[in-house]
């Protein structure tokens, strides 16, 4: 689950990481009065539009204020505002809260995260003296200059690996208690929070010789959820596509793509693999489905009005390989589905495995109008003829 | 022949006294393995359902009734602590089907496991079977039949259309391994192609992948320098959009790797029999054997 940096930041302040002081507003009225409280650390408030994608600086959607009226004027600009970024689209997102943050005397930007390493098993530190860029573009010009520690989760971030980072990027030597201590204390938010991105991009070292977090971005393992009540409410529903949220309140995996034939299917797996085989058959996939282990009639139907709700769907191919799913009860399912969803465009169906051959009994003295697919070379060949 | 397990599998299932513990424990004794144990905290001296002695701990079930395989059917938030007991108590397989373990309890777990005397399938998978021979896991065990081809894949509706393929078209199946779809898994693609290259009853291998990660790549840089054998290969997701679910920093470290496109690639480079469509893999192995 990815958050606000505003939350990223209320959690590492929880754990006494330093950040600089700042207030959330989503109306303009409470403007002026955020501006008050955060001039009072800073003759510079930053006024920061709060979505979930980078690129927001580039994008309009960070300003500089040196006066109240500079700050109001920022604020009314960017509250409400569609911000385009790279990693928005080209629709962008509407913003609907803005922070107002104290500025910093900057002495140098640095870079700093944690994350997992699939392949190793392990966590990763990555450090950069290439603070504020994109870590994508140092990555790929210059490899070299980032810094890479593995932690073996079992015991952590040890104090010597953190005074190696603190070498290796080359802060003052005035900064490196500070500095060890901001380390170990962020990782420790990371395992705590149960994490599985913190990226603070850029890490900033203050004039005074104080480091602390400019910016901090935080994905949130779904999985560790629910023993965090805490940051599981910072979930923010309007970041989500309305039908990706609608589908997650029936507990359904669904992912809205560009496509026109939509899929319902059991398993993320053989989900991902019908996408292709609708790709393969020249048509686009328009979303991908997974009703998963506990199919049934609910499912189905609440399946079906997802893949409706996108306007763009012109066929639908369901594609069940009942294991613990049985196939007869996905078949009564989309006859039901069918009396209560008004199904106006074609409909395909491929029922394999557990009571297959009742599931298909079911559906032909249904009377509905189902193409039946056996195997997926059939259902690939039929595919085509569905959106003519 | 098969690897992994086999009619002397001997198998404690944890959770046994829970919905679906209790639910598959009864479709994998009908399959015929031999379920000799179960454990449930609280619950030992009692009798499962099914008749099978419920233990308090592994170490009890081990030893009174020999157990030497474990299948984990307990809930997220408790699966890392019964993976763990199973490796205190040196069970030679773990298999644990449970989906939704937090990621910092599996690195916790493979911090104790990579010098530990167990192999680990899972989480988050199907399970393992050896068609004929024993069945720990999830998988509908009649699509399944004994024969030659190793399986192993990350998915498991997507394994029951391989292996629907395959038994279609005439071909059973040594072993079938369920890695799971979770970032960090006890058994990788490359373990599991290990195992099977050295099976001798293993005659060629379907490797199934998806995106994420870079498991597929390094399975198919291990497979171009060892296999012995024909593999035919598939990777789910080619269609499926960038940055889902993904992590921004991660792609960092694999360096551009984890798309389908990557690992098909990788896969190809090594001589592995990549299919473009799921519904080529049955025909692919049946061309690749010459049969």
């Amino acid at each position: 689950m990815k958050i606000h940096e505003y939350q990223a930041k209320e959690i590492l302040s929880k754990h006494e990481v330093k950040v600089p002081f700042g207030v959330v507003i989503d109306k303009v009225e409470d403007a002026s009065k955020a501006y008050d409280e955060v001039s009072r650390f800073s003759n510079i408030v930053v006024v920061k539009a709060q979505i979930h994608a980078g690129g927001r600086g580039k994008g309009g959607g960070v300003k500089l204020a040196r006066s109240k009226e500079q700050a109001l004027d920022a604020v009314k600009s960017i509250l409400g505002m569609q911000l385009v970024t790279h990693q928005t689209g080209p629709e962008g997102k509407k913003v609907l809260k803005v922070y107002l943050e104290q500025g910093i005397n900057i002495a140098k930007e640095y870079y700093f995260s944690i994350l997992l390493d699939r392949s190793l098993r392990k966590t990763i530190v990555m450090a950069s003296a290439e603070g504020g860029m994109e870590i994508e573009e140092v990555a790929a010009h210059s490899p070299e200059k980032i810094i890479k520690i593995v932690v073996d989760p079992g015991i952590g971030l040890q104090m010597n690996q953190a005074r190696e980072l603190v070498y290796r990027l080359g802060l003052p030597s005035e900064a490196h208690k500070s500095a060890i201590k901001f380390f170990l204390s962020v990782y420790d938010v990371y395992m705590k929070e149960d994490c599985s991105l913190l990226e603070i991009n850029p890490l900033i070292l203050t004039k005074e010789n104080e480091v602390l977090a400019g910016d901090c971005k935080i994905t949130l393992d779904d999985n560790a959820l629910f023993r965090h009540p805490d940051t599981a409410a910072y979930r923010d529903k309007t970041e989500e596509d309305p039908l990706e949220l609608k589908a997650s309140e029936y507990n359904l995996n669904y992912v809205k793509l560009d496509g026109n034939i939509g899929c319902m299917v059991n398993g993320a797996g053989l989900a991902m693999a019908t996408m292709d085989v609708i790709k393969l058959a020249g048509a686009e996939p328009a979303n991908f489905l997974d009703v998963g282990g506990g199919a049934n009639v609910n499912t189905v139907k609440n399946g079906f009005e997802i893949i409706l709700g996108d306007p763009n769907v012109k066929a639908i191919f369901v594609n069940i390989f009942g294991g613990i799913v049985r196939c007869d009860r996905v078949a009564q399912g989309i006859v039901e589905a069918a009396k209560s969803v008004n199904i106006k465009v074609p409909l395909m169906v491929r029922l394999k495995g557990t009571n297959a051959e009742e599931g298909k009994r079911i559906l032909e003295q249904s009377g509905l109008r189902i193409i039946v697919a056996n195997e997926l070379t059939d259902a690939t060949e039929k595919i085509p003829s569905l959106i003519k | 022949m098969s690897v992994l397990v086999d009619k002397n599998t001997r198998v404690v299932v944890q959770g046994i006294t829970g919905k679906e513990g209790a639910f598959h424990t009864s479709q994998m004794i009908e399959y015929g393995t031999k379920v000799v144990a179960g454990v449930t905290p609280g619950k030992g001296g009692q009798k499962s359902e099914h008749g099978v002695p419920v233990f308090n701990t592994i170490k009890e079930s081990i030893e009174k009734e020999g157990v030497n395989a474990a299948a984990i059917f307990v809930p997220p938030a408790f699966a890392a602590d019964a993976i763990l007991e199973g490796i205190f108590a040196e069970i030679p397989l773990i298999v644990c089907i449970t989906e939704g373990i937090p990621v910092h309890d599996m690195l916790k777990v493979w911090s104790v496991l990579r010098n530990s005397k167990t192999r680990l399938i899972g989480p988050n998978c199907p399970g393992v079977i050896s068609p004929g021979k024993c069945k720990i896991g999830i998988m509908p065990g009649f699509i399944h039949k004994e024969g030659s081809i190793g399986v192993v894949s990350r998915s498991g509706t997507l394994t029951y259309e391989s292996v629907g393929q395959l038994t279609n078209l005439g071909f059973g199946q040594s072993t079938c391994i369920g890695i799971g779809g979770d970032p960090i898994i006890g058994t990788t693609h490359t373990d599991a192609l290990q195992l099977l290259n050295e099976d001798p009853d293993t005659e060629a291998i379907v490797m199934i992948g998806e995106i994420g990660g870079t498991a597929e790549e390094e399975a198919a840089a291990w497979a171009k320098k060892n296999a012995k054998k024909p593999i035919v290969g598939f990777i789910a997701g080619q269609t499926a959009p960038p940055g889902k679910r993904m992590g921004h920093a991660g792609a960092i470290i694999s360096g551009g790797m984890g798309t389908a496109k990557s690992k098909m690639d990788a896969m190809k480079e090594a001589g592995i029999h990549v299919c473009i469509s799921p519904a080529d893999i049955g025909s692919t192995v049946k061309r690749v054997l010459g049969k």
